[in-house]
């Protein structure tokens, strides 16, 4: 395989996946490069799956203008691909009288970010909003506009739509070296070589590492900052309407109690620096933290069964800001450290990124009238395929996974190529059950098409 | 679903042998349209992937292994004229017997003049035990074992370590046996065995290490479990294996309860019936695991048969309104020791209405012994948790007939 293209993206989480669309869309013929199996497989594959409004992101920072234009480039996309969104709003909670004292800063901070429909609420107004949490709560103050969505969807649905309009994704294909004849990139890989008048650094934990493989320096560091979460059944998330957020720290903006789009509820997620930059190890005692942390919140969570257990890496650097640079000798960007917004940013760094390649004299025509795809809605918000007539049945009884919903996925033009994949792509076995009824007959389906186990 | 009919006498959720039981009962005693509804693609429940015996002792005095079970509880309800639906999964249980189910057709009403609910049970999994460690294939709990034994050609693993030595443990070695999978070993974290003697001698038996107060505590390997850690007597300690079947712990399937609104009890996780088998809300009964984990399929199929004849009672008019009297056993020596009792509430007697649960069913959280008040009586007992213990229940004013 020898194939040219105006760019290479190096890595497929949300951010290599927004950037690919907005470069396709933008009549770039682009290439996605992934090591893993499958997309998002890396930072990706955990987060919280909230659309922050940035109003707690730091004042002037390329995070905060990132977020703000991702923010608002998801709501025009949602409809059209059929993206879901839950305007839950978040409540930033104080428990103790300094973390009182700090909510009008907290609120200062919001306002300067743009973000002015924050609204300080006292104990009472509280409760009346949220009736189960610690009555030990002394204030907050609400934040309308965080919403909850679907951390897998919305990728697939940039790289899908990259896809249908003429980009390419190669999986299980590493970059293992490149050269720059001063016009073009050859990108070594296990399928070939790749070239490409543009190499994008979307290389997520491996960032540094790429940058030092193909420029031979990296200005940053990747630390992995590992989170672990515990997930509640559906009835669990009858217990709040919000996002709850504490009051940050200097090091942590700590941890979250908050209800998924697929009516879960999830607390977490921990920060833990480590070395390791693939392994996000679950820690038993950590999770008897969450969990007891989750109770404090809301005491009734006590009586909740834990249905599953996930961690993830963040790739934090040494600078609390992205670090997305172009380096213009060698035709390349890196867009790297993003940290933990990354959700919420993608389509607004991809704005970005398109930029920046413009700026280095990357030229190309729009498309006129890119397709647009449409996704499967997974969300407990919406008309769910369960109650819609020809779904072939239940798969996945938890949370209600049907036959037609997992074929459609199987053979979508980006389908998965493992079971993690696949799982990420329709929840199937994600529930209280974790496998108890549908596990073998999941894994049946997955071995007829030939899907690698894992 | 194919069929257009949407009003039943009885609807029966679930399709194992308390379902099923009930079902053929409800025909035998002349009820006129009896709907089972089953969210698998076929009826029969957790025998039919139950690749052992003992089955059918109670119910027909044979020796049998539970697919076979499986097929002739579900041939009986067909030949006694049950409609049982496949592939239809109840998503709401609405007041008077309205319930909402999915299927192929989309989203339905059925009513029934009276419900049954026989969901079952589910074992407890890696995750609500908050098990560390990473999430590689090869963990599960011994009922998807099972199905990959009985429904596919490949087996997920080939030296598991098993965690438990409840009955179903037990019965995940002798799958694994069976089907050329040794296992690692058997870890309890208790300092005995939970389920009773004779299986003591089967680990042995089949060359599978025991380990006593040895508790998981990580799973290591990235794609396929590589090891595990574990903490024993001597301190930690790493087993290899390729797979982790966590079994038993079987709390009933109660989510759609749950959702319902329908009042459960929190020691048993099930719902709270009288010794009618009747639930708060009108209209629906229970039987079988969803009462409680877990008793062994004879016992689920004679319970759902006792309440077919409560339910037909009802349908006739002779039950006695439900009352909210709760009744509940208290161990006077601690807190802590009783796990649940059922039922959990006493309605009046009837001269016309039979009563399926005339024993109180008791189970321990601890090993116990001492006295149990149930109401103004008290008993003396003295036995292990997870044992089934039927004590008398409380005395009623008026008479009923008791089932056989």
């Amino acid at each position: 395989m020898s194939k040219t293209y105006d760019v290479a993206i190096v890595g497929a989480g949300v951010i290599g996946c927004a950037i690919a669309r907005r470069l396709t869309l933008g009549g770039a013929r682009v290439v996605v490069l992934e090591k893993a199996t499958d997309i998002l497989d890396g930072a990706s594959k955990a987060n919280s799956a909230i659309l922050h409004t940035g109003f707690d992101a730091p004042q002037g920072s390329l995070e905060l203008t990132c977020i703000q234009e991702g923010y608002k480039e998801y709501e025009a996309l949602r409809g059209q691909m059929n993206l879901p969104i839950d305007r839950c709003g978040a409540l930033v909670l104080a428990w103790t009288e300094e973390q009182e004292a700090r909510l009008p800063a907290l609120m200062e901070q919001a306002y300067e970010n743009g973000v002015e429909d924050v609204t300080p609420l006292s104990r009472t107004e509280t409760f009346a909003l949220e009736p189960n949490l610690n009555p030990t709560l002394r204030a907050s103050f609400r934040v309308p506009r965080e919403s909850l969505i679907d951390p897998w969807s919305a990728p697939h649905a940039y790289l899908l739509q990259a896809l249908l309009n003429g980009a390419d994704l190669e999986r299980d294909c590493p970059v293992l070296g490149g050269q720059f004849d001063g016009r073009h990139w050859t990108l070594t890989t296990p399928r070939g070589d790749i070239q490409a008048s543009y190499v994008i650094n979307a290389a997520g934990l491996y960032g540094d590492k790429l940058d030092q493989l193909l420029l031979g320096q990296s200005s940053f560091k990747i630390h992995p900052r590992k989170g672990q979460f515990v997930v509640f059944d559906k009835m669990a998330a009858r217990l709040t309407q919000h996002i709850l957020l504490p009051v940050p720290t200097e090091t942590t903006k700590g941890i979250v109690v908050c209800r998924t789009i697929w009516g879960n509820l999830l607390v977490g997620p921990t920060a833990e620096e480590q070395e390791d930059r693939e392994t996000a190890n679950l820690d038993h005692d950590t999770l008897e933290m969450l969990r007891t942390k989750g109770a404090e919140i809301l005491p009734a969570l006590e009586r909740e069964e834990v249905t599953s257990l996930y961690a993830g890496l963040r790739p934090a650097s040494e600078y609390k800001d992205y670090q997305i640079k172009t380096h213009p000798e060698t035709n390349m960007v890196t867009v790297g450290a993003i940290r933990s917004t990354g959700l919420s940013s993608a389509l607004g760094t991809a704005a970005h990124v398109g930029r920046l390649l413009a700026e280095l004299g990357q030229e190309t025509q729009s498309l006129k009238d890119p397709d647009v795809p449409q996704m499967e809605m997974l969300a407990e918000n919406q008309t769910r395929d369960w109650q819609c007539p020809g779904n072939q049945g239940i798969l996945c009884h938890c949370e209600k996974v049907t036959y037609r919903e997992a074929i459609a996925v199987l053979n979508d033009p980006l389908a998965p190529k493992s079971f993690a994949g696949f799982k990420r792509r329709t929840r199937a076995t994600m529930g209280r059950c974790q496998g108890f009824y549908c596990g073998q007959t999941v894994q049946n389906l997955l071995d007829q098409k030939g899907l690698e186990h894992d | 679903m194919t069929d257009t009919q949407l009003n039943f006498d009885v609807i029966v959720v679930g399709s194992g042998p308390a379902g099923l039981s009930a079902a053929i009962e409800l025909k035998r005693l002349g009820v006129g349209s009896v709907l089972v509804v089953e969210r698998e693609k076929h009826a029969g429940g957790i025998p039919r992937h139950c690749l052992h015996s003992p089955y059918g002792m109670r119910e027909w005095n044979r020796l049998m292994f539970g697919p076979a079970y499986a097929r002739r509880l579900t041939q009986d309800a067909l030949k006694a004229g049950v409609d049982i639906h496949c592939e239809t999964t109840v998503t709401a249980l609405k007041p008077d017997g309205e319930i909402e189910v999915s299927s192929n057709a989309g989203l339905q009403t059925l009513t029934g003049r009276a419900v049954l609910l026989a969901m079952g049970a589910r074992e407890t999994s890696r995750s609500a035990l908050l098990i560390g460690g990473t999430k590689p294939k090869g963990v599960m709990n011994t009922a998807t074992l099972q199905n990959y034994a009985a429904f596919s050609d490949d087996m997920p693993f080939k030296r598991p370590v098993i965690v438990g030595t409840e009955l179903v443990s037990f019965s995940a070695l002798i799958t694994c046996r069976s089907h050329g999978i040794k296992p690692a070993a058997m870890l309890e974290a208790n300092t005995r065995i939970t389920t009773r003697f004779p299986c003591y001698l089967t680990p042995k038996a089949m060359g599978v290490p025991l380990f006593l107060s040895t508790q998981i505590v990580q799973i290591h390997g990235k794609r396929q479990v590589e090891a595990v850690t574990v903490i024993g007597p001597s301190g930690p300690d790493t087993l290899q294996c390729d797979g982790v079947i966590f079994t038993g712990g079987f709390r009933p399937e109660n989510a759609l309860l749950r959702s319902s609104d329908f009042d459960l009890d929190s020691g048993s996780l099930g719902p709270k019936i009288d010794q009618y088998g009747r639930v708060r809300e009108p209209g629906y009964f229970c039987a079988g695991n969803i009462l409680r984990g877990v008793e062994t399929a004879g016992w689920c199929w004679n319970e759902g048969r006792k309440v077919a004849h409560c339910i037909v009672a009802g349908l006739q008019g002779n039950l006695p309104p439900r009352t909210q009297v709760d009744i509940s056993a208290q161990a006077s020596g601690s807190d802590h020791a009783i796990k649940f009792s059922l039922p959990q509430a006493i309605s009046p007697s009837a001269p016309k209405a039979p009563v399926a649960f005339d024993k109180l069913q008791l189970r321990l959280s601890d090993k116990y012994t001492g006295n149990v008040v149930i109401g103004t009586t008290t008993h003396r007992i003295s036995s292990k948790p997870e044992r089934r213990i039927l004590l008398p229940l409380p005395q009623s004013p008026f008479s009923s007939k008791a089932l056989p």
